[in-house]
Parts: structure tokens; C-alpha cells; sequence
């Protein structure tokens, strides 16, 4: 018997462990905490776990350090991933396009090296950089300019380390576009008198804008829930000059113990991503998708 | 068809939620003893311990086995994994390590059992501080726990930085002022020369709080808790007080630079770069700093004990006792999941005799908290600044650990922190701490002001 021809029933209950595990590791856990962001479940302090309502999405819109979170957040999504990795990505893919074998493999070689990098590690490398007795202070020490990168700029160091570690994500996405892109095209463009700018707004770029929803949404939604990066290099630091929400949501939930309220705050994370995502659908208007 | 196949997944589904609740954590019998604890890095000496007790366990009473369960993770991963076994009674440990900081905030949760009834029995118990005794005791006047070790605070100074500074060692500051005018003294003869430093800020997290902010704080009149009331105290002469001593020092550059002092890791800089170095002429910090300095520590520097002095920290003005210090520790707590009470009890009082006490507080650097223990000359003898530490466990105080500490240790330092960055006045930040620990413990009634 053919699998064409078997019954339906057994067709579908060939499915149903996957179901089953997804059910058990993915939706489990996402029910559970929509869930618990509507109680006061607690790690350890409380003995019982109340069903509260709304109470803690209230406390959120009161809360000026969630907002200043959120605000944060949003800055470092925009400024390290659509602008920064997106830009840079993309920049770095256009100029490889026609180059020497020897340069393509040095420079994409040096680009993922540095998303190879554990988050940890990479952190820890971009603390010790910009650090008051760092490298690049050693440097700026002979202009007199010497000063501690992550007290006085946290957010732009973050932003920086950000860049630099998931650039190399952007430019494997636009290097993978780019090459579907037929050289035809360009030629009789050029031909047409075309500039190069003229080339890239009129050509190239319709043709990758899938790619390049494509890789916003994955990088936004990557960059929204940056936690380990930050955490290493300025844990939150100075004050909350550089607490996004997810370190926020860990400070309330493991420190707090409020484990509620900090799935609250994941519940309202998770409607900016969707928010986000629209956003970019409509931006590019992508009827095909 | 599609309903019947969502059917089949749930059905599926709590057979499987069913079996996992039907699973047995194999300790149900009563006749094993699962102990959690933790070990973690250069950390292993309770281990070590765990390992030997449980064999005179065993062979003292026959039939039980002692299972050890030693999570391996940092401090604050370590009270999140414990809290997790305890949430459930299948995973829930029988004896437990448990911080001193969490003890209330565990009982509240349901997670530890009261062993009063235990201890009247046990004759030891009349060995331990009342300090220690204390420790472990719970807003309900019962106790969970039996104390392990503990630490204090004091300040470490630089004895060669003093006599180039020409002040004379040994060094006995009577009142915080003694404290400014011999920092002050080192930075006008010693330029480069950090004068003090007083953990503060955000960067330090607890270190901030407890080894900064607190030993001010418990050396005026007030502190943190009222115990009769049972309530916060969110404003006090001292708490403001505290908060201007943090100015004096950050102002007048007594203290080190607010953007290294901020950095998370500066403790860690101040323990194996600053201090083997001579550029920090004072710090007030805990009695385990040495641990760093010995052969077996990350940062060997063996002249350390000739090199630097210790000093009580005082009271403001040098009111009585004329020192304080603060101390944290770790007790083991017997879990209220536990089938056999006596049974777990039991291993606790094996485990923390006085052999064993001595043994594991020798080897984990811990400050004695019996009585016999400390008088015991292998003990006294173990490292050269014990006595000093150990005395101090007279004047010492503990944190008011209840479940909202962490949040009022977190506003704490926030106050710190727009002190010595002069983004407030101390009177400005004393009333934006009092607003958030109102919002944060819920409410007025919660808290109060001392006059």
C-alpha cells in the first residue's frame, strides 16, 4: 500500500507524535505564560498563585521604568538592526559582487568570524575594548580623550557590539539575493544610461525587497530578545541607561521574583514584534508573499 | 476528521501530562534523605564535606541512604534552580543549602519546614550565638534553619601607604569623620593613590548595599526594618546621613572615579588588581577578601597579611558599641515536603557538630558561629585575621531578609547612585527611595518614617 493510497486517518496519525512533542515544548510553554502573566505567580515569596486580571499590564502602563525600557528597546532594535546590520549587510554584499575570490573570502571570512563568536564571548571582547583600560582607550589615551566608552555611551556601545556581531547574518541573506539577480538587467540599464544609484533604486532593490523583509523581520524579532550581549557588557548600566526590556523583565522576574509580571512584559514584547513585522509588510508592500 | 484528530492529540497529550505528574521523584519512601546544595567553581569544600557526612550518616543509622544533589551554578542561578525543585513536592529536597537573604522569603513560599521542636532536643544548639541563633529566625518567631558560618565587614587598610602617609598603624577610626580626615590626608600626601572605597551603585548590586550602604546605615541610630511594627523604614536621620557620607566621599574625590566604581566588575578589580598593588589606601569591604590572596585563590599575593591591617568599621559618632559590621551566612533548612522531619533533622545536626563545623568552616573560610568551634585553637589558628573577624560577630547585624529585601536593596542602590554621580541631593534621592519601596512593598501602612 502506497502511502498515496492509505487511509486518511492513518495518514494523519503518522503526524501525531510531531503534533504531540510540539504540543508538549512549544505551545505548552506559550500557554503557560499568557497564562501566568494574568496571575501573580512569584519563584519563591508566596505560597499561592492568584488569579490577578489585568493587574499587571495596569502596573505596566504605570511603570516609567518599563516605558523607559520599552523606549530603549526600540532604540536599540532600530539603530543596531534595521539600520545598522540591514544597511551594513547589505552595503558589504553589493560592494563584494564582482570581486576577487581572495577578497570575498577575507572579508566574508572576517564578517562571520565575528558572528561565530558566542554571545558571551563577543560581549565580554567589546567590554574589555571599550573598557577604561581597554584597547581603544589605549589608543584615544594619546588624544587625551580617554574615558569609560560604556559609562558615558552605553546605549551606543551595545548598539556597536550589536552591529558588529550580526552584520554577517544580513550580508549571507543579501549575498544569496544578490546572485539571483541577472546580470542581464543591470547591463541593459547601464546601456540605458542608467547611474549606478539609478541601477541599484531601479533594479536591484525591487527585485531582493522579499529578502529584505525577509531579513528585517528576523533581525528585529533576534534583536527584540537580546538579553546575553547586553547583560554581559553593561548589565542594564549605568542606572537603567541601558536596561532594553528583556533585561528588565529578567531583573522583575529572577531578581524580583515576580515571574508574572515579567511574562507580562514578554506578552506586550511579543505585540511589538507582530507590530514591527506589519510594518514592514506594508512598508514594501509585498503583494506575493 | 479534523476534530477527531485534535481529539486524539489532546487525549494524547494529558496521557502524557498524567504520566509525567504518575512518575515518581524514588524518594517517596522516607528512608532517603536527598540534600541539595551547591557547587560551583572554586566552591567545593561543602561538597567535600556533603561526601563525608553522608558516610557517618549511613553507618549511624542503618536503613537510611542519603542521596546528595549538588547543583552546579553561580549564586543567583542557584536560588532560581532551587526555588524551581521546591515549587514542586516530587522534586522538593528534604535538606536544603539555603542563604540567609532567602530564608523568609522561603517560608513565605512554603518551601522550609520550623524545626523548634528539634532543636529545644538537641544540646548543641546552646553553642551557637544568639546572633547566630537569629539568623534563621522567621517573622512567625520560628526558626528554619541551623546556622553553617558566617561573615562580617570591616575595613581593610594599606599599613605601608599609611606610614608613607604618616599616619600611625595600627589604625583605630573612632567615628565616620575619623574615617574622612585620614582619607583626606592620603589624597593630599598620596596623589594617585585611590583614599577609600565604599562600594555604591548599581554595578556593585548587593555589595553595594551590604557592604556600603548597610555598614553606614547600622552604624547611626536607625536601620532598615522595624521588627515590632513589622514595617519598612523609608525615611531616617541616618538613611540621610548614609547618603551624605556617599556625597563627601565622591565629591571631594576621596572615593574612586564614579565610571570605574560603577562597572559591574570593579569588586572583582578592586580585590586582584588595587588592593596587591597598594593604589587603594582603604576598603571596606568582607572578611573572605584574604580567600582571594592565598595560594589556592584566583590572585596568590602572599605578602598580603603584612601588607594590609583591618579595622572595625564605627558607628557614626561613636556611639555604643563604637563598631558594627554586617553579616550574611548560610544555614541548612530542613524542607517542609520532607517525609521524615526527624529524619532530615537529624543529618543537619551530623553534618553541623562541632568536628564537621570545624572542619568545613577552616576549609570554606566561614567565621564560626558555635561557640566551641571558635575557641578551638586548629580554628584560631587557620588564618591570621579569624580573630579579628570573629569578634565582630558580636556587633554585627543581618539584613532584614524578607521577600521585598531585593527590591528596597535595588532602591538602595539607585539612591547611591544619583549621589555620587550628582544627579541628586541626598534629600532628593532619599525621597525618590521612599516612593519606591511605598510602591514596591504595596503601600503606606507597609512602611514608615523615623523622626
Amino acid at each position: 500500500m502506497s502511502i498515496a493510497t492509505a487511509p486518511r486517518a492513518a495518514r494523519i496519525g503518522a503526524f501525531v507524535p510531531a503534533l504531540l512533542l510540539l504540543g508538549v515544548f512549544f505551545a505548552g510553554p506559550l500557554i503557560w505564560s499568557v497564562y501566568s502573566a494574568f496571575t501573580d505567580v512569584a519563584l519563591t515569596g508566596s505560597a499561592t498563585v492568584d488569579f490577578v486580571g489585568f493587574d499587571n499590564f495596569t502596573t505596566l502602563w504605570h511603570d516609567a521604568q518599563f516605558w523607559n525600557s520599552l523606549w530603549l528597546t526600540l532604540i536599540f532594535v532600530v539603530g543596531s538592526a534595521v539600520i545598522g546590520q540591514n544597511t551594513l549587510g547589505l552595503l558589504i554584499a553589493l560592494l563584494m559582487r564582482g570581486r576577487a575570490k581572495l577578497t570575498r573570502a577575507v572579508v566574508s571570512g572576517l564578517v562571520i568570524a565575528a558572528w561565530t563568536v558566542p554571545e558571551t564571548v563577543a560581549g565580554f571582547c567589546w567590554y574589555s575594548y571599550l573598557h577604561r583600560d581597554g584597547t581603544l582607550n589605549g589608543i584615544l589615551g594619546w588624544f587625551g580623550l580617554s574615558q569609560n566608552w560604556l559609562y558615558t555611551t552605553p546605549m551606543l556601545a551595545v548598539i556597536l557590539a550589536n552591529v558588529w556581531r550580526g552584520t554577517a547574518f544580513s550580508m549571507l541573506v543579501y549575498q544569496a539575493a544578490l546572485n539571483d539577480v541577472p546580470p542581464e538587467l543591470h547591463e541593459a540599464a547601464a546601456v540605458d544610461g542608467a547611474s549606478a544609484w539609478q541601477r541599484l533604486r531601479g533594479v536591484t532593490l525591487p527585485l531582493i525587497r522579499r529578502s529584505i523583509v525577509t531579513n528585517l523581520m528576523l533581525i528585529t524579532l533576534q534583536t527584540l530578545a537580546a538579553f546575553g550581549l547586553i547583560y554581559v557588557m553593561t548589565k542594564g548600566g549605568p542606572g537603567n541607561k541601558s536596561s532594553t526590556t528583556p533585561i528588565y523583565m529578567y531583573q522583575e522576574s529572577f531578581q524580583f521574583y515576580k515571574l508574572g509580571y515579567g511574562t507580562a512584559m514578554a506578552l506586550v514584547l511579543l505585540l511589538i514584534g507582530a507590530i514591527f513585522s506589519l510594518i514592514y509588510v506594508r512598508l514594501i508592500k509585498v503583494d506575493d508573499l | 476528521m479534523r476534530h477527531r484528530v485534535v481529539l486524539a492529540a489532546l487525549s494524547a497529550l494529558a496521557l502524557a501530562a498524567s504520566a509525567a505528574c504518575g512518575s515518581s521523584g524514588g524518594d517517596s519512601d522516607g528512608k532517603t534523605i536527598t540534600i541539595a546544595y551547591q557547587k560551583f567553581g572554586a566552591f567545593i569544600q561543602l561538597d567535600n564535606q556533603l561526601q563525608k557526612v553522608k558516610t557517618q550518616y549511613e553507618s549511624a543509622h542503618p536503613g537510611f541512604k542519603v542521596k546528595l544533589l549538588p547543583i552546579e551554578a553561580a549564586e543567583n542561578d542557584y536560588y532560581t534552580k532551587l526555588s524551581l525543585m521546591n515549587r514542586s513536592a516530587k522534586t522538593a529536597p528534604d535538606v536544603m543549602y539555603e542563604d540567609t537573604f532567602l530564608v523568609n522569603t522561603d517560608i513565605q513560599a512554603g518551601f522550609l519546614a520550623p524545626i523548634d521542636d528539634y532543636l529545644s532536643a538537641w544540646p548543641d544548639w546552646s553553642q551557637f550565638t544568639d546572633a547566630a541563633k537569629g539568623a534563621a529566625k522567621a517573622q512567625d518567631g520560628k526558626t528554619y534553619g541551623v546556622p553553617m558560618g558566617t561573615d562580617t565587614r570591616a575595613l581593610w587598610y594599606d599599613k605601608t601607604l599609611f606610614k608613607k602617609a604618616g599616619i600611625a598603624v595600627p589604625w583605630e577610626p573612632k567615628s565616620w569623620n575619623d574615617i574622612l580626615t585620614t582619607a583626606r590626608t592620603i589624597k593630599q600626601k598620596l596623589p594617585g593613590v585611590i583614599p577609600l572605597n565604599v562600594y555604591s551603585g548599581k554595578g556593585a548590586g548587593e555589595g553595594a548595599t551590604m557592604q556600603g550602604f548597610e555598614m553606614l546605615l547600622y552604624g547611626t541610630k536607625n536601620t532598615l526594618y522595624d521588627d515590632a511594627s513589622k514595617k519598612w523604614i523609608v525615611a531616617s536621620p541616618g538613611f540621610n546621613d548614609s547618603l551624605n557620607f556617599i556625597k563627601t566621599i565622591f565629591d571631594e574625590k576621596l572615593a574612586p572615579e564614579p565610571q570605574d566604581a560603577l562597572d559591574p566588575n570593579w569588586g572583582t578589580k578592586v580585590s586582584t588588581e588595587l588592593m596587591p598593588t597598594s593604589k587603594l589606601a582603604i576598603n571596606l569591604d568582607g572578611s573572605w577578601q584574604s580567600s582571594t590572596w592565598l595560594d589556592t585563590g584566583s590572585k596568590p599575593w602572599p605578602q598580603w597579611n603584612d601588607t594590609l591591617g583591618q579595622a572595625a568599621m564605627p558607628t557614626q559618632n561613636g556611639e555604643a558599641p563604637g563598631k558594627t559590621s554586617m553579616s550574611g551566612g548560610w544555614v541548612l533548612s530542613v524542607g517542609s515536603h520532607a517525609k521524615d522531619k526527624k529524619a532530615a533533622f537529624d543529618f543537619v545536626t551530623t553534618m553541623l557538630n562541632k568536628d564537621n563545623t570545624l572542619e568545613y568552616d577552616i576549609g570554606a573560610g566561614q567565621i564560626a558561629e558555635r561557640k566551641d568551634v571558635a575557641e578551638d585553637p586548629k580554628y584560631q589558628s587557620s588564618n591570621p585575621t579569624l580573630k579579628f573577624f570573629t569578634d565582630l560577630v558580636q556587633q554585627t547585624h543581618f539584613r532584614p531578609a524578607y521577600p521585598d529585601y531585593p527590591h528596597v536593596s535595588d532602591a538602595i542602590q539607585v539612591a547611591m547612585e544619583s549621589v555620587m554621580t550628582g544627579q541628586a541631593q541626598p534629600a532628593d534621592a532619599a525621597k525618590t527611595f521612599a516612593d519606591q519601596v511605598k510602591s514596591a512593598v504595596g503601600g503606606d501602612d507597609k512602611v514608615m518614617t523615623v523622626q
